[in-house]
């Protein structure tokens, strides 16, 4: 006792009065046992769906036959032939739809978040255009641009363009109304309030919706691709399919998806280098 | 029409006017408010006036048109002896919020007013001015850290660097202090109290609490919405500098009686 308590004369106090709080096991399970579970738990489900004969394999293929089939495509990508080429091709498409994507999705995010001209006239058409099913285009960029990639390349821009005007003017108007005020009354110009202000403090918002465009650049191009011919990575997804060889088209789009791990990760790194600040920017915003 | 009750500086010699107020008034067509009407106000030299009044009753309006960042829809706004046309240098602002920015180190958000009006060399060429102010707050070795790592308080510290880094002669304070906790307010209160006798920096602040009206100010407006105009002047007689010891005094207490019972009277018209 210091002292500094007031006791009262026969007093029992216990020593400790230290208690849990109760969590549930299934949400005090650690990361990977959940993570693993889940997928053991998946595999088992689908090993027993298709090892009673409750699916024919046509349908759907059991885990070992589609295990197999993944490390044929994996060994024929890694050797080179036709598979690589193909996947090549699509990258190919992704990456170059990517660029337009975000380079014309700026200028017009840029045009929209910072000119009273761009909200007033050009947003309400770009909302009407954002609205239209943009896979309907498909046929129509092959009509203009032929069966090569350039059909390809346009609608995976024209698909992930918009994620990245929104997420750019959004960006331009998060500055708050402190900081705009603070801005003015230290006499900075329209252009240094633009550059030292509303484009830093947007970043966050700009990255959103340019991770929602890394992702749908490549459905854009696998779409082109299915809609449109080629000699991507969906055609081969399309000839599979069509043989019913469904492990062969498992086992692509699990390679495909890869490719969209890889630009994803590339922005979400991108966006760790310039958005040191930003510490929640995690994957999942 | 209320004057500022003398012209005399704390010093006892005649000050000159730094800001000079006539007949300013402001309405909002568009929600059809009147938010002031025709005010009049005088700031001498080295003098620290406050404005009080409810919320909404136009105080920040009436220090945005001060500052520039607004013009009034009628009334004459001159700041030594040249008429105030938009944000001006020997001006120095701070708000509620610090807003200080999370991608600059706190020297890099203090040296933003110079880097903005002077460019990034003449930003570079104040490091050392910006290093003393830190020094005179009490932020000593916090240059190159970044604001996320200063509490609420450390961050409306800096603010003030970035106040006085471009000099200005006079500051306008926007309920600087109201988001801190009471303990760090008095100590920043009595901070701003030195920093502004040490420059002999004229004031000019928006509140709504009263002890912090009357322990900081010489003059003291209070003022009633709707549309807002002042009440009175109410002159401050207490020695500086102030102190903390102050507020529990019976002068003290008769002044946050008179401004209750003006805000009382003024507030449910």
């Amino acid at each position: 006792m210091t002292g500094i308590q007031p006791t009262v004369a026969g007093e029992i106090l216990p020593a400790d009065t230290v208690w849990e709080e109760k969590l549930s096991w299934f949400d005090a399970l650690p990361r990977p046992v959940s993570m693993i579970g889940l997928l053991v738990a998946f595999l088992g489900l689908w090993q027993l769906v298709t090892g009673l004969g409750l699916v024919s394999p046509i349908i759907l293929p059991g885990p070992w036959r589609t295990a197999q089939e993944l490390v044929f495509v994996g060994q024929s990508l890694l050797s080179g032939n036709y598979m690589l080429a193909a996947f090549w091709v699509t990258a190919q498409e992704v990456v170059l739809g990517f660029i337009i994507a975000v380079g014309i999705g700026v200028a017009l995010g840029v045009l929209v978040g910072e000119t009273a001209f761009g909200e007033r006239a050009v947003m309400p058409y770009i909302v009407a255009i954002d609205t239209m099913p943009k896979l309907a285009f498909a046929p129509l960029f092959v009509a203009w641009m032929g069966f090569g990639i350039s059909s390809k390349v346009a609608l995976a821009a024209f698909i992930s363009i918009f994620p990245v005007v929104v997420g750019t003017a959004a960006g331009l108007h998060a500055a708050d109304t402190n900081a705009r005020m603070l801005f003015k009354s230290i006499g900075a110009s329209r252009w240094q309030t633009l550059i030292k202000l509303k484009i830093p403090t947007g970043l966050p918002q700009f990255f959103t919706g340019v991770k929602i465009a890394s992702i749908s650049v490549v459905a854009g191009a696998i779409a082109g691709e299915f809609l449109g011919g080629g000699r991507g990575f969906g055609e081969l997804i399309r000839v599979a399919a069509s043989q019913l060889d469904t492990p062969r088209v498992f086992s692509l789009i699990i390679y495909l998806s890869l490719l969209g791990l890889v630009m994803f990760g590339f922005v979400v790194w991108v966006q760790r280098r310039f958005v040191f600040w930003h510490r929640n920017s995690t994957t999942q915003d | 029409m209320i004057e500022a009750p003398d012209l005399l500086a704390p010093g006892g010699h005649i000050a000159r006017p730094v800001f000079q107020l006539r007949g300013v008034s402001k309405s909002f067509a568009r929600r059809n408010v009147q938010a002031l009407d025709k005010v009049d106000l005088t700031l001498l030299e080295g003098q620290f006036a406050s404005v009080i009044g409810a919320s909404g009753c136009g105080k920040s309006t009436l220090l945005k048109i001060m500052a520039g960042l607004t013009p009034p829809s009628s009334g004459s706004v001159m700041l030594s002896g040249k008429p105030v046309l938009g944000p001006r240098r020997d001006i120095g602002m701070m708000f509620q919020q610090a807003t200080l920015f999370p991608w600059r180190t706190t020297l890099e958000n203090i040296v933003l007013p110079i880097e903005i009006q002077d460019g990034k060399k003449a930003a570079l060429a104040v490091h050392d001015r910006a290093h003393a102010l830190l020094d005179l707050v009490g932020l000593n070795g916090f240059d190159k850290v970044f604001p996320s790592e200063l509490s609420g308080g450390m961050a409306q510290r800096a603010a003030m660097c970035r106040m006085l880094i471009a000099e200005p002669d006079v500051l306008l304070l926007d309920e600087p202090f109201s988001a801190l906790d009471e303990i760090s307010r008095d100590f920043m209160n009595m901070e701003l109290q030195r920093i502004c006798l040490e420059r002999n920096a004229t004031a000019f602040l928006v509140t709504h609490s009263i002890p912090e009206a009357v322990i900081l100010s010489d003059v003291v407006y209070v003022m009633s919405p709707r549309p807002g105009r002042f009440v009175r002047a109410v002159e401050i007689d207490l020695p500086r500098p102030r102190t903390l010891d102050m507020l529990s005094t019976p002068l003290f207490g008769d002044y946050t009686k008179t401004i209750r019972g003006l805000l009382d009277k003024g507030a449910f018209i």
